[in-house]
Parts: C-alpha cells; structure tokens; sequence
C-alpha cells in the first residue's frame, strides 16, 4: 500500500481544509437552529408557497420547525454539494495529477503493475472521502448535543451514509475520467458534480425529469426522501454502484495501455 | 545476454514522428552512448523502452524481457534517470528516496547515505526549494540506490556543476566496472566520447550509426578558427572552409603537425582548435541520413 499511504500524505492539506471549512458550515447552520426554530412556522409557509423551489429541495416534505428536517435541507446541502464537489475534485485529479506535474515517469519507471498503481490511488480517494465524512458526522454530534437537542442517531447515520455512498459513487466516476482527461480535470470533475446536482433539482421539480433519477447519485441522497422512508433506495444505490464499477474498470483498463505523457 | 534489444521498433504519435525501425542492442556489462540533438527520438525509445509508451511497431526487450509484457519484472532491475526530474511538491528528499525505495519493496537507506554523502546532497532539504542540478542528484541516486542490473539515464548530467559531473561519471564507472550495464542518452559528445565504448547516433527518429565510439567519430575532426590571414593551400583534411569577420574557420580532419606546419609563418594572429559541437558532426558527417557512417545493427 506504499501509493496509498502516499497519497493519503500528499492530500492531507486538501482534506484538511475542505474538512474544515464543510464542517465549519455545517456547525453553523446547527448551532442558528434553537434561534431559527421559533420563526420556523414562517418560514415553512413561506417556502410552502414557493412552488417548485420548494420541490427542488424536498422542502415541501419536511418540517423545517423539527432538527431533523432543518438538518436536512441545511446540513444536506453543505455536506452533500461540499463533500460531493470535494469527492469529485479528489477523484478526477487522482490519475490526471501525474501526468500534468510530470512525475508519472518517476513513478511508473518503478515496478509496480499499473492497475496497481490505479487501485492504490483510488483506496487513497476513498479513504479521504471516508475520513471526511466521519468527521463531519463527529462534528454534527457534537454540535447536536451543543444546543442541547437530542441526537437522532439512527436517521443521522442513514442520511451520512447516503451522503458518503453519494461522493464515493462520485469520486469513482470521476476517478475513470482522470485515466482520460489530463489538463482540466479538477475543473471536470467539479462540473460533474455540480451537473449532478442540478440534475437531481430537476428530477424533483418536473415529473417528466424523473428518469434523471437514474442517472445523478444526489438522488439517493435526498434527505427528505431518507426521512420519509426511513430507509436508504437500495436499487438507486446498485445502480450507482454498477456506474461507479463501469467507470473504475474502464479508467483502469485506459490507464494501464495508454501512453504517458 | 543482450541487456536491451530492438528489433525495428517504431513509434508516431499520430501522424507526428516518434521513432522509425530502430534496431539496436547493447551486451550486458557495457556502457553504450545513445547520441543525438533534441527532438531526434531519443526519450522517446527509452521511454519505450521501460513502457511508459508502447511501441507502434517492432519488438524491444529489456533484460530479456518484452516491453510490453509484465512491468514489474521489467522494472525489477532498472535504474532510470528521466531527462527532467519531478517530485511531488512539499517532499524532502528522504521521502522522495524512501518512496522509491519502497515501490520497489527494499531497504537501500545505505546505499542512498551513501550516494548523498558522496553527491553532496542534504536529505532534509525539500525537493521543491532544491535548484536543477540537486533534483538531478535526487534522480540519480534513485536511480542507484538499489543497484539496479541496468542503468537508463537520460540527458543526466545536464544542470549538474562539472565537479558534480565528474563525481557523476567517476560513479558511472565503478558501477560499469562491477558489471552494471549502462545506456546513456546525451547530446553532448564529448561525455559520450570520453565514457562510452560504443555508441548509437539517431537523428530524425532513425538510427544513423551504431559502432565503437571511435569508428564513429571516424577522423576525430576539430573546428580550427583563426584571427588573420592564412594560406591553406593542398592541405588534406580541410573541409567546411567558411570566411569570418576577421579570418577564418573550418572543420579539420587531418595530422596535427601538418595544419601547424602549414600555418607556420602566416600573417595569423590568433588561433582556436576545439572538438566540433554534435551539430556540426552531425551536419558533416550524418546531415543526409548516415553518408559518413553506415548505420548497421549492433
């Protein structure tokens, strides 16, 4: 595992910041909710009035007055739209980084098969995107148990569970594009993310926008379906992992027949 | 055994040139200059030749093994200096030596002490505050620490101070002589002609020449310029004979004694004799693909 611990040095200074700074919102938005929890009854009206804006992000499904729901939509959005574009930057560099900085012929003049290389690398991703996700989930307990609400443990590990499935599908796809694109691929991969996004907006609002369901993984990930169900959409997770699968192996297969630059 | 073997190996880039039909090879234990000017193909067949690009045509092996056949027992016993050296940023050098030691699963922190001593170069220092040549220095003892078979450097001495450059060859040579085999792509000829036994020239992707370095260099020609005014007369050896400023130049392939003795007495003020640059050799000797010097395989 030399490339995986490797790489898990080299992106320490990312991790840490993208970390911090996801977490620091998120910290936010939970320690506003015993001041916003009042004027919530306003403010859910007011939403409730909004039409498809209030569609788009589930919000007509959730009562914004009770933790879980302002959690949802709030905390959702920092961690699944912070954690997701970080997933997919952290990905689409992965391969992509060697090439552009030139350090490819230092590291693969080493005997080390190439689709080992790959699949160090992509341990390395995953494993950030999991360290990042454990320690936002710490901070949103610490911060719960801050303002002094009790900690819904069972609906908070099922919502971060589905965010962190969510980046790793992300980073996955993105991870097989870095084997192609070697100039602009942070920029790539924080557009996939971003069009993701949006994607599942539009699968919200427009009922003939549905089948886009399949096709962005925000879609598992939608906290007020997570809430209503109570459970996580196991046959959109499979897909996503089917995708994540297709793109891993196709990246692989690329990377180790292709010519280095 | 033959440590690297060619057999008409090719490699375009689309349309563009990479390399055409080289065929070459090198017997284990020798030290084999691999000459030419930039863009003649040269990091293009090394880096074929550890795989880091696949050929379009034509067969290689390294070591006995085929370039495009399992990479890690390719690489096993390779030692490789790329033309340019880079390190990922915010690394010291011990990491950048203990990474490389630890992709190819061995201990060599002696033998890294060892070469850092002698090449004087700091473990502590990061390798990005580090100038041309000590990122060099960082490639070439990766590229030793583990007492590789086979020794692949490109362009190695280029940022290196002529001390260093000494030291660098003074290695070479020890390692040469304990039957390390060691192929070294330069353009500058007068490293390959003091070092290397034999040599290979290529030139617009096409092996030009490969012989004994002295076949090579054939007459041992040197570029004469000269301040004033001189008579050469029928002197033998003359070639390129080209008016300057203020006298003369000319390429000259014949007995020393004689060009004194023809000069001698002459209106001539002052007088340069210098190996001729590889571009001249090459201008002379192999502008139209190897006049001079039939290229034939090793």
């Amino acid at each position: 595992m030399t490339v995986t611990r490797h790489e898990l040095r080299q992106g320490r200074a990312p991790l840490a910041i993208w970390t911090a700074s996801i977490g620091a919102l998120m910290a936010m938005c939970i320690l506003l909710f015993p001041e916003m929890k009042a004027d919530m009854q306003g403010v859910s009206d007011l939403f409730a009035s909004m039409g498809a804006f209030t569609q788009a992000f589930g919000m007509d499904r959730l009562a914004l007055g009770t933790l879980l729901g302002f959690y949802a939509v709030e905390c959702g959005n920092v961690v699944g739209l912070g954690g997701a574009m970080f997933a997919a930057m952290t990905g689409a560099c992965a391969l992509s980084r060697e090439e552009r900085e030139r350090t490819a012929d230092f590291l693969l003049s080493h005997p080390v098969p190439r689709a080992q290389v790959a699949l160090q690398k992509l341990a390395a991703v995953l494993l950030e995107v999991l360290v990042m996700n454990a320690v936002l989930l710490a901070v949103s307990f610490v911060c719960i148990a801050g303002i002094g609400e009790e900690i819904p443990c069972a609906e908070l590990l099922r919502l971060h569970g589905a965010y962190l499935l969510m980046q790793a599908e992300l980073a996955c796809l993105c991870f097989g594009l870095s084997a192609l694109v070697i100039r602009g691929s942070a920029g790539a991969g924080l557009g996939i993310a971003l069009v993701a996004y949006f994607l599942n907006l539009a699968a919200n609002i427009a009922e003939s926008a549905h089948v886009l369901r399949y096709v962005t993984p925000f879609a598992y990930a939608e906290g007020a379906e997570i809430l209503e169900r109570g459970q996580l959409d196991g046959g959109l997770i499979l897909l996503g992992a089917v995708y994540a699968l297709a793109a891993v192996a196709a990246g692989i297969r690329h990377y180790a027949q292709k010519d280095i630059r | 055994m033959q440590a690297i073997r060619t057999d008409k190996l090719t490699k375009r880039y689309g349309k563009a040139r990479g390399i055409e039909e080289l065929t070459l090879s090198v017997g284990e234990g020798e030290l084999f200059g691999f000459i030419g000017p930039n863009g003649a193909g040269k990091s293009t067949t090394i880096r074929t030749l550890l795989g880091l690009i696949g050929p379009t045509s034509g067969s290689a092996q390294v070591l006995g093994r085929s370039v495009t056949g399992d990479r890690r027992a390719l690489l096993e016993d390779v030692g490789y200096l790329p033309s340019e050296t880079a390190y990922d940023a915010g690394m010291r050098v011990r990491d950048v030596l203990r990474y490389s030691a630890s992709l190819r699963r061995r201990d060599c922190r002696a033998e890294a002490a060892r070469l850092c001593e002698r090449f004087s170069l700091d473990p502590a220092r990061r390798v990005d505050e580090l100038s041309l040549g000590n990122r060099k220095k960082v490639g070439i003892v990766c590229a030793m620490q583990h007492d590789p078979r086979l020794l692949i450097l490109d362009e190695p001495t280029s940022g290196l101070d002529p001390l260093m450059q000494r030291e660098f060859f003074a290695l070479l040579e020890e390692r040469n002589a304990q039957g390390t085999t060691i192929f070294l792509s330069s353009h500058v000829l007068s490293e390959i002609q003091r070092h290397c036994s034999r040599a290979a020239i290529v030139r617009e992707g096409r092996l030009l020449a490969c012989d004994r370095v002295e076949v090579l260099l054939g007459s041992n020609a040197r570029r004469v310029t000269l301040r004033g005014e001189a008579e050469l007369g029928a002197l033998a050896g003359v070639r390129g004979l080209r008016g300057t400023a203020e006298g003369m130049s000319f390429l000259y392939s014949g007995e020393m004694r004689a060009l004194i003795g023809a000069l001698a007495g002459q209106p001539v003020d002052d007088l340069t004799i210098a190996e001729p640059d590889l571009e001249e050799v090459f201008l002379h000797d192999y502008a139209k693909g190897g006049d001079a010097h039939d290229g034939h395989e090793a």
